[in-house]
């Protein structure tokens, strides 16, 4: 696997120069997921950590909107529910074949394939759809609250709310979504035989492959105009909306980011992990998401990924050997992290490094220049004190 | 890896690492289409070990979660089944290593560690699950991985995995039954409540179909979404359909709300009846008996059931757990379900898949229940279907039985009413 | 007709189970603009404290009137803790907050899990609170309207407290403005505890009251919090009428569309009704005339 570090030096010279150490990094990131994970880990354990990239895609998101934008979104299952439902859904009428009924709709529905699961016979079109229906979704949602100026708390429980209502809906609908049971059993991705070990691998490589695009479209948009405005209106929306500039615009777009990131997350999933069911799009995957972003660092761009990855590894192994053990574990943690170490890991690592060194300039510093975020808009509804 | 072309990506450039990864895609890979598929496909490389003194079976229940609550109790009867038998010199001579997963209650986890449990622990046999969720979960890895489940609840039928052994009822043991069993009693109209998930739905369908054959009215079919908590509404809509009996498939803590407002609405069994599928002796007391005492269940095992094996099953599970602790009829049907691996092992000489599921028919076992057997078609098993009614001291009294075990039908073939079912 | 009498009692019903489980809530979150995310456990707390104390005391009768009273103690004790330990360090991190005290739900209902084991516990109702009460035709269960009675009660105390005692006063002026009322010399610090205790202690009180309808479990909370953070963010802040109004209106909304299409459609409903009245009315019903740019 010797062609990485050449990737990377082309990479260096297509974005900016003289970003050396946020390169050698994702080198490093980029060596360990094509050549030394599918070298050491075993095809189950690769399949995991196919999946746990899938999560991490939700967590790049996450970190720009949160960590970034200072939206706290608990509502981020619902896209990536809906990439996964999509795939699932082509992938369920591809196998039927043409013009044929997915097996679960016989047994618990009409027989009859709904006039909204037509489409998802197309690759194409499911491919469009995935990236899409979420990013309309995501748009019109956000434009109606962020316009109206729900932010804070308030967003917070509405995007839960949302993820809430989509999984009793999902669960509502069996005969057309598989209810509880959601959709499984899936035999081909995109014509290619999912129970083939080569496969599988492949796979695999896709998700590392757009995890690190992922990864630097979110550098692209932090390290832009785009990416100043958005922790400007993180941390002083009214100063922003003062300068000219619509804040409700501004969050609409990162959300609409965070929201395709999680679809594409979830549409990988599908084929990863063979099963989507509404038990991985509810209030409370939607809020574990966050776990991991908030652990490794959330405004930094490789805290959500590594967090997130670490989380879930963590969560997979440990609760292997202590299933109780690992809930106290886990809510230590996130309660230690966020009270006391709001930066997440990632603030550790930088803390360290400061404390050595003169401080680099901040602008070759690929991570945000502030260590610990102030939540946007301090106690947004104590009223009566002039922002 | 198969990344075998480096001068595409020298000359591609870095953002070109996704499409890389696309364009390799097309260079391997068996597709479903290829006349090479099936011999890919076919992952049936066992790892399965037992050249040594010892075998080894998973178990894979929800430990953490919500569906904790029910699936500890069938760990707990399959840990007593395994020591049995190991007390008793194992299988073929081989001491039984147990491997633990824990399901967290969700279908996802339970593919993923039914994955691990075959492929990297590499066990002979795995017995576990409990909602269909899960086990819809669990078939395809089953399949393509060609290994064995042991499944011990009762289902919502219409499966029959060569995969998959199904040691709790299958409708036409339990539903059925429950139905004949209440037009016996002249009842002439159902309200059904329930769950909104598969299981339900799939029994109101088929209590449909046969209310439709049977002359009965259903008056009201209400859903309630998991971990609904109020059930003022439906238990009005209950009250204002008057009909002769409830049929509810509710499942876990609705049953604790459902079953409060029932109460408090002044509803009793004298007049409406209601008939439970999924409330076994363990659940009673979390909704409280005065809440459900004089209640009809539909089961095949009872705490009470008087036969010998039963006794000491009882006896031998209190001895284990506490005496305060209740047996019930999915972890009695775990407790069978190892059994009857056994059988089917020591029956075929041989742990291998493929002998197992040879030698399973007509394999039986004295159960606490009473003889269960295998039926090597389907998969399910023979069981004798028992109504019950909630007592005063929170077990279930034996009511009605069918006397004799039915033979299982999963997809209700021998039912002219059900014919358009599936 | 019988039957709109009986989804309206219904709808009132769960109006005020509503009301309690979102009463404290709104109050810790008017005052520190804390979302208390454990505020569900807090009230698993106080059911498993109403089935302790009917193990202690025996008869149902009596141990209902005796666990109200602990279980406000039991749940005021619990968010004092947290105050104390956590969310003081983080009154200017809102957000921070609400994701701290999630990771406190998780490990309390682990708690939960491993003192009481994960079967759910019954808390027997009280002869008195058995059957129903037949007016004009309609049937209501006693044990609803005595949830009823617990709501209006602390609705009255909390409303009485809050406008004519010293100690409301000083709530009410932190919250109004924080700043201010600490110039005027209110201890802000002092006002926080107490205001997180009383609004945990409600939790408290709606967990005991919840025995008589529901099962008790360490997930208990987890079912009432969303329908809870909805009523508060629907009614505004600041004033507990706004929560008062919200949760009966949600009570309402939940029982006549269930009763038209069916509970899984009921709550979608209600949600697409609080997301257009947010478009509406941002802050929600009620909220305090301010000068804040928000």
């Amino acid at each position: 696997m010797n062609a990485t570090p050449r990737t990377s030096d082309r990479l260096a010279t297509l974005l900016r120069p003289g970003r050396s150490r946020a390169l050698a990094g994702f080198a490093l990131a980029a060596v360990l997921l094509f050549a030394v994970a599918p070298v050491l880990l075993s095809p189950f354990r690769l399949g995991l950590l196919a999946k746990f990239l899938c999560l991490a895609m939700v967590a790049v998101g996450i970190g720009l909107a949160w960590g970034r934008g200072g939206l706290l979104t608990l509502g981020q299952g619902v896209y990536f529910g809906l990439g996964a439902y999509l795939m699932a859904m082509h992938l369920k009428l591809a196998d039927a074949g043409p013009g044929g009924v997915p097996d679960f709709m016989s047994l618990y529905g009409t027989g009859e394939v709904p006039w909204w699961w037509e489409p998802m016979r197309s690759p194409a079109a499911t491919i469009l759809l995935i990236v899409l229906v979420p990013a309309v979704l995501a748009g019109l949602l956000g434009w109606a609250v962020f316009t109206r100026r729900v932010r804070g708390a308030y967003f917070a429980i509405l995007s839960q709310a949302l993820a809430a209502a989509f999984a009793i809906l999902l669960i509502g609908q069996q005969q057309t979504t598989g209810g509880t049971n959601g959709l499984n059993g899936f035999r081909a991705f995109f014509g290619y035989d999912l129970t083939d070990p080569v496969n599988q691998r492949m796979l695999y490589l896709i998700a590392a492959g757009v995890l690190l695009v992922m990864v630097l479209v979110a550098r692209q948009l932090m390290v832009s105009r785009f990416g100043e405005l958005l922790v400007a209106v993180r941390d002083g929306e009214d100063r922003v909306r003062f300068l000219g500039y619509d804040p409700a615009a501004v969050k609409t777009v990162v959300y609409v980011v965070a929201a395709v990131m999680a679809a594409v997350g979830g549409a990988l999933f599908v084929p990863i992990v063979g099963i989507i069911s509404p038990a991985d799009v509810g209030v409370v995957p939607s809020i574990g998401f966050l776990v991991g972003v908030a652990i490794g660092g959330r405004a930094t761009l490789l805290g959500p990924v590594l967090g997130s990855i670490a989380v879930s590894w963590a969560q997979t192994t440990v609760s292997e050997q202590f299933p109780s053990g690992w809930i106290y574990f886990q809510g230590a943690l996130f309660i230690l992290v966020i009270a006391f170490l709001p930066g997440g890991l990632a603030s550790l690592v930088r803390r360290r490094r400061r404390g050595g060194a003169a401080p680099p300039d901040p602008r070759d510093d690929d991570a945000p220049t502030d260590p610990a975020p102030p939540d946007p808009a301090p106690v947004p509804h104590t009223e009566g004190r002039p922002a | 890896m198969r990344l075998r072309t480096p001068a595409a990506t020298r000359n591609l450039g870095g953002l070109s690492l996704a499409a890389l990864t696309v364009v390799t895609l097309t260079a391997c890979g068996a597709q479903v289409d290829s006349p090479g598929a099936d011999a890919s496909a076919a992952t049936g490389t066992t790892c399965v070990d037992t050249s040594g003194d010892t075998v080894k079976i998973g178990f894979l229940n929800s430990l953490s979660g919500t569906m904790a609550i029910s699936e500890q109790t069938v760990h707990d009867s399959l840990q007593l089944a395994a020591a049995e038998i190991n007390a008793d010199g194992g299988v073929l001579g081989k001491e039984l290593e147990i491997v633990t997963e824990d399901g967290q209650s969700e279908p996802t986890v339970f593919a993923e560690k039914a994955t691990k449990l075959i492929t990297s622990d590499c066990v002979a046999a795995v017995f576990g699950g409990w909602t269909s969720a899960s086990r819809k979960a669990m078939l395809p890895v089953f399949e393509s991985q060609d290994s064995l489940l042991f499944y011990p609840v009762q289902y919502e039928g219409l499966e029959a995995s060569p995969n998959i052994f199904y040691t709790g009822a299958t409708t036409n043991q339990q539903i059925v039954p429950a139905l004949d069993y209440l037009a016996e009693q002249g009842v002439e109209s159902l309200f059904l409540v329930g769950s909104d998930y598969v299981f339900p739905r799939t029994a109101n369908k088929i209590i449909n179909a046969y209310a439709a054959a049977h002359d009965i009215d259903v008056v009201g079919e209400e859903y309630a979404p998991l971990g609904h908590t109020d059930f003022s509404t439906i238990v009005n809509k209950v009250k204002s359909a008057d009909a002769d009996a409830v049929f509810n498939t509710l499942n876990g803590d609705s049953n604790v709300a459902f079953f409060k407002e029932y109460s408090n609405a002044g509803l009793s069994p004298d007049e409406m009846p209601v008939l439970s599928v999924s409330i076994a002796e363990e659940e009673i007391g979390g909704i409280g008996v005065e809440n459900v005492k004089g209640q009809l269940t539909a089961w095949n095992y009872y705490q009470t059931v008087d036969t010998p094996e039963n006794a000491a099953f009882v006896e031998a599970f209190q001895a284990e757990y506490g005496e305060d602790r209740v047996t019930s009829d999915p972890m009695e049907a775990a407790y069978d379900s190892l059994y009857l691996w056994k059988g089917m092992v020591e029956k075929a000489e041989s742990f291998a898949v493929a002998d197992v599921q040879e030698a399973a028919d007509g394999v039986s076992f004295d159960a606490p229940e009473g003889i269960v057997t295998v039926n090597g078609d389907n998969h399910h098993i023979a069981k004798t279907a028992l109504i019950g009614r909630i007592g005063d001291d929170g077990l279930i009294h034996t009511e009605w039985s069918s006397e004799e075990p039915i033979e299982p039908d999963p997809f209700l073939e021998g039912y002219d009413w059900a014919q358009d079912l599936s | 007709m019988d039957i709109l009498l009986n989804q309206l009692f219904a709808g009132l019903s769960l109006g005020s189970v509503l009301l309690l489980a979102a009463l404290g809530l709104a109050l810790t979150f008017g005052q520190m603009g804390v979302i208390n995310m454990a505020h569900g456990e807090f009230m698993m707390a106080g059911a498993y404290t109403a089935f302790v104390v009917q193990g202690v005391i025996g008869s149902a009768g009596v141990s209902l009137l005796v666990a109200l009273p602990v279980g406000f103690v039991v749940g005021g004790v619990l968010g004092l803790v947290l105050e104390a330990t956590l969310i003081h360090r983080m009154y200017h991190r809102p957000l921070d907050t609400l994701l701290v005290t999630w990771g406190v739900a998780l490990v309390l209902q682990q708690v939960a899990r491993d003192v009481f084991g994960a079967p759910n516990v019954d808390v027997t109702a009280p002869e008195w609170l058995s059957g129903a009460v037949t007016v004009g035709g309609i049937a209501l269960p006693k044990t609803r309207l005595f949830i009823l009675a617990v709501a209006i009660v602390c609705v009255a105390t909390l409303s009485v407290a809050l406008r004519s005692t010293p100690l409301g006063r000083r709530i009410r002026a932190v919250v109004q403005n924080r700043d201010l009322a600490e110039a005027s010399g209110i201890s802000s610090r002092g006002t926080d505890r107490l205001t997180f205790f009383i609004g945990s202690g409600l939790a408290g009180i709606a967990g005991v009251a919840l025995t008589l309808l529901g099962s008790i479990g360490p997930t208990l909370g987890t079912n009432y919090i969303v329908d809870a953070f909805l009523v508060v963010v629907a009614g505004g802040i600041g004033q507990i009428k706004g929560t008062v109004i919200a949760a009966t209106a949600l009570g309402l909304m939940q029982a006549f569309f269930e009763y038209s299409t069916t509970a899984s459609v009921a709550k979608v409903l209600v949600f697409v009704v609080i997301v257009a009245f947010l478009q509406v009315r941002p802050q929600g019903l009620v909220t305090v005339r301010t000068r804040s740019l928000v």
